[in-house]
């Protein structure tokens, strides 16, 4: 087990008007427990504003706990987020892009030092990753915004993997892409997972991607998992009446 | 239409920036004559063909004095200039990144700063130390951040929850390297906008403060004082003041325009 929640809650306050006044708040997570083991996918479904980026975030250490343990085996942890045009700095280059965070882990960067090590990292290993994600070669000195929606997921998960992580959060990563784009990232990310063993958490509110994605799932509703279990499972014999719910309606379109 | 006079403006503005700053770098090529030298025969000389804005009460060739005084003029311009946004740029950058009860102590801070009747203050540290080149453009500079700073918290403000600054944290990334590496690069658009106008405003206080005889001080030429050397002599010699007056003029309406052009530019969300 990599991952592991208990009772982990986080509330948001609803600020209203000029004056920021408090008037309530939003239990974005509201006691949440789960376990991930090594090497799975982890698929996290449910409607829009359910609390799925808040839960990951504070798996990701980037927000704490109201209430609740976390725990994470590894230090090794890496995200992919829904809108690569915000997740990729406007004014880096590919390159500084995908090796940040090999740069993140040098010694020089980590006494304090503000310059990227150019030297220290082997050139040939960015170049490596970008062809793993069917970058061209010449990709390495442009800007993010030279690229589709679709190239720009495969930079994101480039400088995810180029840190050998064993644990990405992808929040919903196909999200903004069109229907054959999101196959090719959906594919992409199962080889790299296989390649080096990385355990995903996937979150999505679409049931059809989490279901391609996942070895088990977990349906989120205001704030609470609702119910989780094998994919398999979850498809064929939903227990909880959201659940089913959710499957309808994909049914329908 | 109204776009493209506005451009032409900006660029013809860009243009007579660059023909100051050949000024500045190339004097010694472009001034006719020493800038200190004392022709007696030629005292007080209208222009003419020898001294073609004519000369001062020694006999010393105006143009030659402004195209030295541009050097003056212009560091004074860019090093206040740099200073200011030096300290804002950091300021800002920390009280948007921190938020919280930091920003609230920082922004008073500069809500303080700000009260302060920038000129007088001005006056009053140069009238305690002495006008040195160097105090002049310090003390313009750390009276002037303060815009700076609240345009850079303003920016960080909204930067710091983009989804890059959550990747470099997961990452590993310290604060110093967020701010430097994410923060301040993605920040730094409005501040050279205010940067430029900025440089017009620095050139005046110069200006004026040589004018009250507390700028720069002779013999080194700059617009200012040797606009202050022709109070005297306005009755007879006009062009004593006329031309370093519209040297300033130019400048500033120069470094004005850009930065509007430039606003136009970085910044066409903002329009009209
Ligand atoms: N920083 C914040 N401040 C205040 N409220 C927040 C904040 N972040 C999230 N919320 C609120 O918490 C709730 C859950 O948000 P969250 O982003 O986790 O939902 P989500 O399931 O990821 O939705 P989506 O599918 O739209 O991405 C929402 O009601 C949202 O408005
Ligand atoms: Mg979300």
């Amino acid at each position: 087990m990599i991952v592991k929640l208990n009772g982990v809650k986080k509330s948001f306050p609803i600020e209203r008007g000029y004056l920021k006044t408090a008037s309530g708040v939003v239990n974005a997570v509201d006691g949440v427990s789960l376990e991930i083991e090594k090497a799975e996918t982890f698929g996290l479904v449910g409607e829009s504003g359910c609390g799925k980026t808040t839960l990951g975030k504070l798996i990701l250490g980037i927000l704490k706990p109201d209430a609740g343990s976390i725990e994470v085996g590894t230090k090794k942890i890496q995200v992919i987020f829904q809108d690569p045009q915000a997740s990729l700095d406007p004014k880096m280059r590919v390159y500084d892009i995908v090796a940040e965070g090999l740069v993140l882990q040098s010694s020089a960067v980590r006494r304090g030092g503000l310059n990227l090590p150019y030297g220290k990292i082997a050139k040939g290993q960015v170049e490596e990753m970008l062809d793993l994600v069917k970058l061209p070669k010449g990709a390495l000195n442009k800007y993010p915004h030279q690229f589709s929606g679709g190239e720009r997921q495969r930079i994101a998960i480039a400088r995810a993997v180029l840190t050998d992580p064993e644990f990405i959060v992808c929040d919903e990563p196909v999200s903004s892409l069109d229907v054959t784009v999101q196959l090719q990232i959906l594919r992409l990310l199962k080889d790299v997972q296989k390649k080096f063993s990385i355990t995903y958490l996937f979150i999505s509110h679409d049931l059809r991607v989490v279901r391609f994605m996942s070895d088990r799932i977990a349906v989120m509703k205001e704030g609470k998992i609702v119910e989780e279990g094998p994919t398999q499972k979850i498809y064929s014999k939903p227990d909880h009446d959201y659940t089913k719910l959710l499957l309808d309606s994909i049914l329908n379109i | 239409m109204k776009e493209l006079i506005k451009n032409r403006l900006a660029f013809g503005a860009l243009i007579f920036i660059f023909v100051i700053l050949a000024f500045a770098l190339f004097a010694p090529l472009i001034a006719p004559y020493d800038p200190s030298a004392i022709d007696t025969d030629s005292i007080l000389a209208a222009p003419s063909r020898i001294h073609i804005l004519g000369t001062d009460p020694l006999g010393r060739d105006i143009f030659s004095r402004i195209v030295y005084g541009s050097r003056i003029s212009l560091s004074i311009g860019f090093i206040a200039v740099g200073i200011a946004v030096l300290i804002g740029v950091i300021f800002g950058s920390i009280a948007g990144y921190y938020g919280g009860r930091v920003d609230s102590v920082m922004m008073r801070f500069v809500d303080i700063m700000l009260c302060f009747p920038t000129f007088f203050l001005i006056l009053a540290v140069i009238a305690i130390l002495e006008p040195s080149i160097f105090n002049i453009m310090a003390v313009i500079g750390v009276t002037s951040w303060m815009g700076v700073a609240r345009l850079v918290r303003a920016e960080v403000l909204t930067l710091k929850e983009r989804d890059y600054v959550a990747a470099a944290e997961v990452m590993g990334a310290s604060d110093a390297w967020i701010i430097a590496r994410h923060l301040i690069p993605n920040a730094i658009g409005p501040v050279l906008v205010s940067a430029t106008l900025g440089i017009g405003g620095a050139i005046l206080v110069e200006s004026a403060l040589s004018f009250l005889g507390i700028g720069v001080q002779p013999p080194t030429p700059s617009w200012g004082n040797i606009l202050m050397d022709g109070k005297s002599t306005l009755g007879v010699a006009w062009w004593l003041t006329i031309f370093p007056g519209i040297f300033i003029l130019l400048t500033v309406l120069a470094y004005n325009l850009l930065g509007e052009g430039l606003r136009d530019i970085l910044e066409p969300g903002l329009k009209e």
